[in-house]
Formats: C-alpha cells, structure tokens, sequence
C-alpha cells in the first residue's frame, strides 16, 4: 500500500526548502523500496513550520515542521512515513493554531492537490455552482447579498449590492451586451499573502467563484489581474484555467448547462496603484495605471467600457462556499455588520506568523499575541501595522480592538485586506511615518494634485519634524497635509496614506521627538 | 513577469513575438512583458513593432513602458535579485539586509555589478511576509533570509550561470 506525504508547492514554503525536501522524501523513499506518493499541496497557513510535511495515517494527516532535506534519512529511521518519531506534532487538524479557526474560504487550502480537479471536486468542489445552475441571476444575487459579504479587498462594499448594479446595468445598446468580471489579485499591501496563498493552494475555488459571478449578472468573460511578483500563483492558476476549460467547467456550455464563462489571467508590472480597481481597469485595458474619477462606476462602465464586476480574490473565492451552505449559514459567524470570516495574515516580527481564517469579532490581541506567541526577536512588541501600507499603526494598549470594519475604522483605522505586521520595540515610529509618505511618493499615479505632490512634501515636512526643525510649526503643517490629502485625493492611496501617519503620531509622538533642539544661548 | 537573461535582440523574433498577442484585449501589457521575457528588456527598436501593431502612438507605449516598474528599456546583470522593502521585512530587518548586500556586490540597490552578473532591485512586497525578511532571485522565493544565507544563495547562482535558466526555477 502506498503512503501518501504532503510536501507544499506554496511560495513560501518553497523559499524556505520544501522543493529539495520533496525530492529527498522522494529519493530516500525509493532508495528503501518504500512505496511513497508525494502531494504538491498548497500551505494550511502554519507558514511558520514550513516546510510542514504531512504523512497520511489511519488515524488522519500528521504533521512534521521545519523539515529540512538533510534530516529526511534519520526521520524515516525514526518512523516518519508511519507517523511517528520525536519531531511529529501529532494531527495537523489538531494543532491548536489551526483547530481554534473557522475555515470557510480556506476549508480545502493545504488539504487537497491544487491541481486535481477530482481532489476539488471529491472535498465539495462545484457544489456551489451546481446550486447557481438551478437559480436565476436575481436569485444568486439576492443569496450573496444576504450572507452578508463585504468586499474582502479592504473596502469592505458589500459584494452583492455591486453584483446586483451590474446585473441591472442595461446592455441593450451595447455591443453583444458584454459584460465583465475581473479579479483584482494584485495583492500589493505588505504583510498580505492571502490572495496567493489561496491560488496556489485551491484555485478552482476562484474559479468557481467568478464563474458564479458571471452566471448571476450575465457576464461571459472574466479577467484576473494577477501580480507579477507572484510567479508561482501565475504557474498555477494558468494550469488550473487550463484544466476547469478541458473538463468543461470553463467555456461554452460550463458544466453541462446553457452558460458560457471563460476567464483569462493577467500579470500587472509592479505598480502598486493597480490594486485600485479603476486603475487596475486601465492596466488591463493596456494603458498607464492611471486611476479614473467616480462617477460612472465600474459596475456600470467599467472594463472597455463595459458593466463589471470588479472584486478581490477573497470575496470572489468565498462566493461558492455561500452558495454551497447557504446564505444562513456564512451570515452566523461575525458581529455587528461585519458577517462571515476574515482570513488575517500575521506577519513581521513574529513568532508564528501565518494565515489565520476567523469570524469577524476575534480582537487583535488574540490573534498577535494568542496565535502569534509575540515577537520573533523575543523583544517586547511596540506596535502593529493593521491592514497594510494604508493602514494604522497601533500600540499594545490597543490590542483588544475587535477585528470588525466599523469598530477598526472607529479607532481611526482600517481592517483592509487583514494584514498585520508586527514590530518590536526597536521600531521607529516616526521613520515608519515618513515611508508611509515615501511610497505613497513612489507609487503615486500622479492624477491629482493632494496625493502627488502631498506625499513629497509630506517627506519633507516629517524631515523637518525628526531634525527639530520648527518643530511645533511643521507638526501643524503636517496636520493641514493630511487633512487635505485626506479629503481631497481621488483614491484610498493620497486619501488613506495619512492613517499610518497620523497614528504614529497620535500614538507615538516621542518618536518624532528623539533629536534635541539646541537651545540657543546668549 | 520573470527576470530572464538578455538573449540579444533580434527584430524578427520581436516581430512574431508581438504579432502572436496583438489580437488580445489589451494587448500592451502582455506584449510588453512577453518581449522583456524572450529579451530581458524591452528595446527602443520593438517601438515601431507595437505602434504599428496596436494602432497607438509612440507615446502612448513609452508612456505605458515608463510607468511600471517591471519594464526595463536596457538589459539587465544576468540575475536579478530583488530585495522586498516593504513594512513586514522592515520589521525584520531587511533595511540591514540591503546594506549588507550592497557592500558585498559593491554596488546600490537599482545598479547592476561591473562584471554584469547581478543586478540589484527594490521590490515592495512578495507576499512572503511571514518568512520575512524575502529576496527573490530570478524569479525564486526566498524566505527568512540572513546576511549569510543571502551569500550562500548569491554564490550558488553566480556559480551555475551557464546552466540556470533564469526564471525557471521548477
């Protein structure tokens, strides 16, 4: 009989050797005349024991972190392939970190072959479009609209509200009545990874997803604008296309039914500003990532003009597991207005960092310090960065803000895409400030005035502001700044680049403070 | 997408490379980057080739060409390491990281070596934050990476040059 070992294809397990583990498995297996079959799975999001290698056994999938190639030969004399040995963590179901989640989107993410269209469909694949094939577009709509799913992306709309615009948006005088879905997977906010992460560990999940979304508001074509620093994702998802079209689940007549969807990927060219969706529809459209101004709407003229659905890979990928269990049942995790699961990434300086899926409502606290165990230096941790580069800078007194949209954005910060980094006390938060304005500097696309020239003089200004220079006068200037860029920019990068900025100050303020001004004597 | 070593320009390869995607929806991005693939940068000579094929002004290519920060308009060292700048390998010391190759290559973040072999570049973000800080070379994730581990990996790819085909890291 065979054993099956799981090894995962995962970016980030592979950066930290899990291809060279593969192939010694591999290697050291046949060398003994074992009979092993090894699964390229995708991370279960315990990032922190990769290499996590699984071995199948009667009693379920147990797991062996940090393996490196060179311990493969004592592992196997020890038992490995059999479940046993001194470095085995027992079932990978039952470790704390991953049994305390609730794994909606990621239910299949690290447990199947991304690339087995049979291994999706044998772990609940597809069920939720064979439910859409029996409903009308209304009907989906009306079901997403009521579990409650808010754009995952970090605008946090809610996804069915949009679906419902593009589904009434009139297509009569328009060529074909085409209409679009398009993916936003240009994931650019540091300390996110789980748009990728989910790529390259289930993607037909996406497509499903977008498939569902296409047959709700009657779109045909669907476009996933992928990051090119995600090569693996690409690798994958491009296979993964390729095989849902050969078994009919792409193209016309998907699954069997009167539909016709197809998707295409894409790669954007390392312009963060592309994660901004009406800049991402000129990207796609093969021109600068220059934003456009709303109004019109994507959702009634959007890509080439035409109605489109424009959402994150979450939202998209949450899509068929509402479909599957109902609307009821993902509307009964979370709190407040925020429903469902938040797939968190924790990130940065810290012990366990990984993705965590969680019903909205979970405090950061729990997850910083409960799943994270604190910093991976071991120092004491200062301040966390949640929601990414956009997003606030919050001291540990503030930790047991609940994850939820509002109560994020009641303490002047934001939730967006569930990054958190963590920094110990060696932070500075006033050069953490300044960044804040030098990428937004960079990335800029230069469209309006606030978030173009805001952000140089924002630099300038914080420069003055750590060398002591008028100090009181360019902190009031600074105030104006953001205030203005805060108000008058045309997207969230001018217009959310002061929320890092102000809570380093806010929170940090002797950090701005460090240079003593010599006082001048007679 | 990845960085592929400069195989020399040639107009006809550059012409079939541009004419096999000119059809698509949006054509510019994918033909940009196929190019800097097959060349390892997009020469002022493949120009003409798109206006024509796509029916757009010369500005309008540069302009696109100027703004991403993948698309480079000169050929690069024959492997590119990228170095993630961004909040999560901040926190982990990247800034140090980036010094430390600089002085060991003898050369800034965006240069490439005298001897061609490695080009340095800024990247923000490789969804790697959890193994931070992250490099990537030619294409290839790195994670956790130390001062030494940086040398070892710096090392092992300069050595094997001839025959890595960059990008190809399966």
């Amino acid at each position: 009989m065979t054993t099956r070992a799981y090894v995962p294809r995962d970016a980030s397990a592979r950066s930290v050797g899990a291809d060279d583990v593969a192939v010694r498995i591999a290697a050291e297996a046949h060398a003994r005349g074992l009979d092993v079959t090894i699964v390229r799975n995708g991370s279960r999001g315990m990032i922190w024991l990769e290499p996590l290698v699984e071995v199948e056994t009667i009693a379920g999938r147990v797991g062996f972190g940090h393996v490196a190639p060179e311990e493969i030969p004592a592992l196997l004399d020890a038992g490995m392939l059999e479940g046993r040995g001194e470095r085995r963590l027992g079932l990978v179901e039952n470790i704390p970190y991953f049994a305390k989640q609730q794994r909606l989107t990621f239910a299949r993410c690290g447990v199947i072959d991304p690339l087995s269209l049979d291994d999706y469909l044998a772990h609940g694949g597809y069920a939720g479009l064979t439910r859409a094939l029996g409903m009308t577009g209304d009907e989906i709509v009306t079901e997403v609209t009521e579990s409650g799913l808010r754009g995952r992306g970090g605008a946090g709309f809610p996804t069915g509200i949009k679906w419902r615009t593009v589904l009434g948006a009139p297509t009569a005088q328009m060529e074909a009545g085409q209409k679009y879905i398009v993916c936003n997977a240009d994931e650019g906010d540091s300390g996110t990874f789980a748009d990728r992460m989910l790529i390259e560990g289930d993607p037909f999940t996406l497509i499903e997803g977008m498939t569902i979304a296409g047959i709700a508001v009657g779109a045909t074509q669907g476009y996933v604008y992928l990051r090119s620093e995600y090569p693996d994702a690409f690798r994958t998802l491009t296979e993964a296309v390729a095989i849902a079209r050969e078994r009919g689940y792409l193209g016309t007549s998907v699954a069997g039914s009167a539909h016709t969807f197809d998707l295409a990927v894409r790669l954007g060219a390392g312009a963060y500003i592309c994660g901004e969706e009406t800049a991402l529809l000129e990207s796609l459209e093969g021109k600068k990532g220059v934003i456009r101004p709303r109004p019109p709407l994507p959702a009634i003229s959007g890509l080439f003009g035409k109605p489109t659905v424009v959402n994150n890979v979450l939202s998209l990928a949450t899509v068929p597991v509402i479909l599957e269990r109902g609307a009821a049942h993902y509307q009964s995790f979370g709190m407040g207005r925020s429903r469902g699961t938040q797939p968190v990434q924790l990130a940065g300086n810290v012990k366990r960092g990984g993705l965590i899926e969680l019903a909205f409502g979970v405090t950061l606290r729990e997850v910083v310090e409960g799943f994270g165990g604190g910093t991976a230096t071991g120092r004491p941790m200062r301040a966390v960065q949640v929601g990414g580069p956009l997003g606030a800078y919050f001291p540990t007194s503030m930790l047991d803000t609940p994850l939820d949209y509002e109560a994020m954005a009641a303490a002047s910060g934001l939730l967006g895409h569930g990054g958190m980094v963590v920094f110990d006390d060696t932070v500075d938060l006033a050069r953490q400030a300044r960044f804040a304005m030098a990428f937004c500097a960079v990335e800029s696309c230069g469209k309006c005035t606030p978030c173009r020239i805001g952000s140089t003089r924002g630099v300038e200004v914080i420069d003055r502001i750590i060398a002591g220079e008028n100090r009181t006068a360019n902190l009031e200037l600074l105030d104006d700044l953001t205030t203005l860029m805060t108000g008058a920019s045309l997207c969230a990068l001018g217009g959310l680049t002061p929320i890092p900025v102000r809570s380093a100050l806010q929170h940090f303020p002797e950090d701005f403070s460090r240079t003593i001004v010599p006082t001048v004597t007679a | 997408m990845t960085d592929t070593q400069a195989s020399g320009w040639d107009v006809e390869r550059a012409r079939l490379t541009v004419d096999a995607l000119a059809r698509l929806p949006g054509a510019l991005l994918p033909i940009l980057h196929a190019l800097q693939d097959e060349f390892g940068y997009v020469d002022d000579a493949a120009i003409p080739l798109i206006t024509d094929a796509l029916n757009l002004s010369r500005a309008e290519v540069i302009g696109v060409l100027h703004f991403y920060h993948d698309f480079r308009t000169t050929p690069s060292g024959r492997h590119t390491l990228q170095l993630c700048r961004a909040e999560a390998c901040q926190s982990m010391g990247a800034d140090a990281l980036v010094q430390h190759v600089e002085e060991r290559l003898g050369v800034a973040m965006g240069e490439t070596t005298e001897d061609g072999a490695v080009t340095l570049r800024d990247v923000y973000c490789l969804g790697n934050c959890a193994l931070s800080p992250a490099v990537m070379l030619d294409g290839r994730l790195h994670g956790r990476v130390t001062s030494e581990r940086i040398d070892a990996i710096l090392a092992a790819a300069v050595e094997t040059t001839v025959e890595a085909p960059a990008g190809s890291p399966r």
